[in-house]
């Protein structure tokens, strides 16, 4: 996917693409103020008179959000500086009552990092981080409450952002979802963000620029505010083809901030660089640099959680979970929590080791329990069937009590009435026969009822073995053990 | 009644301990003296109510035995204080009707104390001004006049209405602000005394900004002895400034012991400025003679870079106060002006060109510029690079000697319009107090004599970092040996 090419009329171009993510630092409260985050409330109904700038209104860090960023940049490898300094960034809107708003501009939190993507054919990409500063975000302005006049909503106003800017080393609209992707998954895990791009806890700014291969980096146009991973790699695309387009046509690209309409899939310019705020950023004299020690570093480390690539790697070299496997259960942490809790389980009913069972146990989480919730419109935590509930059916099948086949069928009960895989089996008497003796009598019976398919197997069409095991499991509800059926079938076709 | 207002904050707590006289009649007789105090254009919002409310609840706590140094005292409010429900707008037409729903720490200590409000006095709009001309309210006139005349003269500023309600027996003391001697060069013109603490020994929470890395509260009393019981009041570590320090605050009216035998008091060289009046020098030179007396060491030291004070200041504190101002914007209290037919950049523009006075226009343009792209090295930058320099040279001071004593302005008090069309004369005002509102050192002025028309002259004593108590005890001396006993003609009521 790294030769993604834009085929021009005079050769072939590659994009350049860097992205600025803001991540809404998830805590009780707002970066300066005590006022609540949550979301959804009623406008201006969480803002706290620091927020609406009252005269004399002072900021005071809030230290969680503080811990947040610093664990975001340890979960990425990167730099921690202890001594960093918040600046304002000072311009006029409605929606920003300070006239500025405070950020991090010459001494971020975190310095540079690196996030390892997954790509599709299994390979892995390193994308630098440039930096991760803390930042307060704008109130909102509605514009379709009054026709002449517009409103302002304040809940957002102060809320704690991360803004986390990447080096200009994606190359495809493919990596750039895939480094979203990757980027929200760490997020997530160590919950500092709740990665919610529908509810703006995420957004992209993303930075596209075009070249020959072999050029120097061309001029670069910012998208603002990207809103999910669909319309960033779809954003990219028309971007790149536009700037592509211009070169072509003898123009120059302008820098300049564009925005992304995804209903008319168009990029369109929104200011000029001439028309680029100045926006003279400075230190802010109401808070003194934020400094913090070891210790402080070192209790953040801690409370991390393990990371989606150190848990990936583990489940391939400890349980020999293929690539595929691996990836999906560890893109979201609470499949991941899921799915050891799951194997925790079905080791402790069997009896076995971990590897012996883990990928059977990652194919009945992914395609069993995730084909079901999928139907369902159910997420892995609201799922009726648990960890131990699942462990229970795995475990009846590795016992030999119930066939794969039978189980499919019990999950399903499962599924829908909670009830226990011993319960349905016991009830409805699913046991899987297993008796000899019982199983020779039936596969005589269906050897008898079907003379012409025993000669035409006899004669050479051997895969006519499938006909008579299918025979006998139909003739005992599914319920014989198909290992047996097989083993003692053969003999007696074979006469 | 009279008689009550005359009393010093110290006399009224002795007489209010021993029950000779009530809060009551003590507040009422301010509420009077202010009422009749018009003329001094002193206060902008009365709270004669209010004022008589808290003064019955401080008979009751003084009567419980709940009495502190600031108990049933009537004080004066700047007003860039926020007091809750009440006129807080810092003189500036922008804040319009703002009456906060919250109160400044520094007014909290001091209502915590039993302190009762009289109403918000007047400033320079924003505190940007050294002439108290600059109000949305009109200016403030000074209390005292020229020997046999009536004209009138600037009571100093930004604290005006601060110093002209002491000095004229409006009010026993009063908050005030201090950003380059908003609090000293004022008490000066008004023999008063005027002490700004060490940056972070008050809470700026609940104060208007103008510059934030230099403003800072203090007060402004009639004696030494009652500067130290107000300042005690409203200091304190405060939660809600990132910049306030927690240090502990001690008893400052104990450090007035009047005994500055051994201690050394340095005179810098580079306060000597061409063409000051003769009376300045005069009285400097009396003020030194005055330490030698009382025992202390008098050395000449050097602050090489206190030429730079002034430019310095004029860059750091308008860059400061450009943004600080852009709250002011029309959208959710105060002023609003909307142009028909005009959008939000319209509102802002019409809104902050009606709301926004002279100085403060020209403050905030000042400010942006040297914040903009391409100037920020050469102006902001190099300016918090020379600040560092002039914290530096009062380091150095302060590691010879104890205390530092020089003029708190290069002239008396001047006639209203005297200065106002020239801006630079105005900044230079300012050239003496500046240097330590700079390094965030703390100053006091006391009145220590007065010139040949009579108007009062106030010497400014500097100490180290978070040592207001040598400051308070040197201004305690020049006080007791400058035996300041004039006083303003009555000529107001």
């Amino acid at each position: 996917m790294s030769n993604y090419v834009i085929q021009g009329a005079t050769g072939d171009f590659e994009v350049v693409i860097g992205l600025e993510v803001h991540a809404q630092v998830t805590s009780n409260a707002k970066l300066f103020s005590g006022a609540s985050t949550e979301f959804g409330a009623e406008p201006n109904a969480q803002v706290s008179l620091v927020d609406a700038a009252m005269p004399g209104m002072l900021p005071t860090i809030n230290e969680e959000c503080v811990r947040q960023a610093v664990r975001t940049g340890l979960a990425i490898g990167a730099e921690i500086n202890k001594y960093s300094v918040f600046d304002r960034k000072n311009y006029f809107y409605a929606d920003l009552p300070q006239g500025y708003q405070i950020s991090q501009f010459k001494h971020p939190i975190v310095g540079e990092g690196t996030i390892v993507l997954d790509l599709e054919d299994g390979k892995t990409k390193h994308v630098g981080v440039e930096r991760i500063h803390l930042e307060q975000d704008a109130g909102k302005s509605m514009h379709d409450q009054h026709p002449q006049y517009t409103y302002v909503d304040l809940n957002r106003s102060g809320v704690a952002l991360m803004e986390i800017v990447s080096k200009p080393d994606m190359r495809s609209p493919e990596e750039a979802g895939a480094y979203l992707t990757k980027l929200r998954t760490i997020v997530r895990y160590i919950g500092a963000c709740d990665g919610n791009m529908e509810q703006g806890s995420m957004r992209a700014d993303v930075n596209v620029s075009v070249r020959r291969p072999g050029e120097g980096l061309g001029t670069r146009c910012e998208i603002k505010n990207v809103n999910s991973i669909r319309f960033v790699r779809q954003a990219i695309e028309v971007e790149a083809r536009r700037q592509v387009d211009i070169i072509e046509d003898g123009g120059s690209i302008d820098q300049e901030t564009r925005l992304f309409d995804p209903v008319k899939g168009e990029t369109r310019s929104m200011r000029s660089k001439e028309e680029a705020h100045d926006y003279r950023y400075f230190p802010d004299p109401d808070l003194l640099p934020l400094e913090f020690d070891d210790a402080f570093i070192d209790a953040a480390r801690e409370s991390l959680p393990e990371l989606p690539d150190a848990k990936k790697a583990r489940f391939m070299t400890e349980l020999g979970l293929n690539d595929y496997n691996a990836s999906v259960l560890v893109a979201e942490g609470e499949t991941a929590d899921f799915y050891e809790a799951f194997l925790a389980a079905v080791v402790n009913k069997t009896g076995k080791k971990p590897a012996e069972v883990a990928a059977k146990a990652a194919n009945w989480v992914l395609s069993d329990l995730f084909g079901a919730l999928n139907k369902a419109g159910l997420t892995i935590s609201e799922s009726p069937v648990g960890a131990v509930a699942g462990a229970e059916l795995l475990a009846l099948i590795e016992d030999g009590t119930i066939s794969g086949r039978i189980a499919k069928d019990v999950f399903e009960v499962m599924f829908s009435t909670g009830k226990s895989a011993e319960t349905i089996v016991e009830e409805q008497g699913l046991k899987q026969v297993s008796d000899t003796g019982e199983i020779e009598k039936i596969i005589d019976a269906v050897i008898a009822a079907n003379p012409n398919q025993l000669a035409q197997y006899r004669s050479g069409k051997d895969k006519l073995i499938g006909f008579f095991v299918g025979q006998v499991m139909k003739e005992t509800g599914g319920k014989a053990n198909p290992g047996l059926v097989n083993q003692l079938l053969k003999p007696k076709l074979d006469g | 009644m009279t008689d009550l207002t005359n009393l010093t904050i110290a006399d009224a707590r002795d007489l209010l301990k021993k029950g000779d006289i009530t809060s009551r009649e003590l507040t009422e007789a301010h509420v009077a003296a202010v009422d009749a105090a018009d003329a001094l254009n002193a206060y902008v919002a009365k709270t004669p109510e209010l004022a008589m409310e808290m003064a019955d609840k401080a008979d009751a706590k003084i009567a419980a035995g709940e009495q502190k140094g600031m108990t049933g005292i009537p004080v004066g409010i700047k007003d860039l204080f926020a007091t809750k429900g009440v006129h807080t707008q810092a003189c500036s037409h922008i804040l319009d009707g703002f009456k906060p729903e919250y109160e400044s720490t520094v007014t909290q200590n001091l209502w915590d104390d039993g302190a009762v409000m009289l109403g918000k006095l007047n400033m320079d709009e924003f505190a940007m001004g050294s002439s108290n001309e600059t109000s949305f309210y009109g200016p403030v006139k000074n209390p005292w006049r020229a020997k046999g005349s009536d004209k009138d003269y600037v009571p100093g500023g930004s604290s005006g209405g601060s110093v002209a309600s002491v000095a004229g027996y409006c009010a026993m003391g009063a908050t005030a602000s201090d950003t380059g001697g908003s609090i000293r060069q004022p008490a000066a013109f008004t023999g008063t005394f005027g002490i700004k603490p060490t940056y972070g020994r008050c809470s700026r929470y609940g104060m208007v900004a103008f510059a934030s890395s230099l403003d800072q509260a203090g007060t402004i009393t009639r004696t030494v002895r009652d500067g130290a019981i107000m300042l005690e009041s409203i200091s304190g570590f405060d939660k809600k400034d990132s910049t306030s320090v927690d240090m502990p605050v001690p008893n400052f009216e104990a450090a007035l012991t009047g005994d500055i035998r051994g201690m050394k008091i340095g005179i810098p060289q580079e306060y000597h400025l061409a063409g000051m009046p003769a009376e300045i020098e005069a009285l400097w030179h009396q003020g030194i003679e005055w330490m030698k007396a009382a025992g202390a060491e008098v050395v000449d030291i050097n602050l090489p870079h206190t030429k730079y004070a002034l430019p310095t200041y004029y860059i750091v504190a308008p860059a400061e106060a450009s943004s600080n101002l852009a709250r002011y914007d029309g959208v959710r209290y105060g002023l609003r002006e909307m142009v028909e037919g005009g959008n939000l950049v319209d509102m802002y523009e019409a809104t902050r060109a009606a709301g926004f006075g002279d100085e403060v226009k020209r403050r905030i343009m000042i400010g942006t510029y040297v914040l903009s792209a391409g100037y920020y090295d050469a102006y902001y930058l190099k300016a918090q690079k020379v600040r560092q320099l002039i914290s530096h040279d009062f380091n150095q001071a302060f590691e010879q000697v104890d205390a530092i004593l020089t003029p708190t302005a290069p002239s008396a008090a001047f006639a209203f319009g005297e200065k106002s069309d020239d801006p630079i004369a105005m900044y230079l005002n300012d050239v003496f107090t500046v240097p330590a509102s700079l390094a965030g050192i703390p100053g006091s002025s006391v009145a220590a004599g007065t010139d040949a028309n009579g108007l009062p002259l106030g010497l400014q004593v500097l100490g180290r970092p978070w040592d207001e108590e040598t400051v308070l005890k040197v201004s305690g001396v020049i006080e007791e040996a400058a035996g300041f006993t004039a006083k303003p003609e009555i000529w107001w009521r």
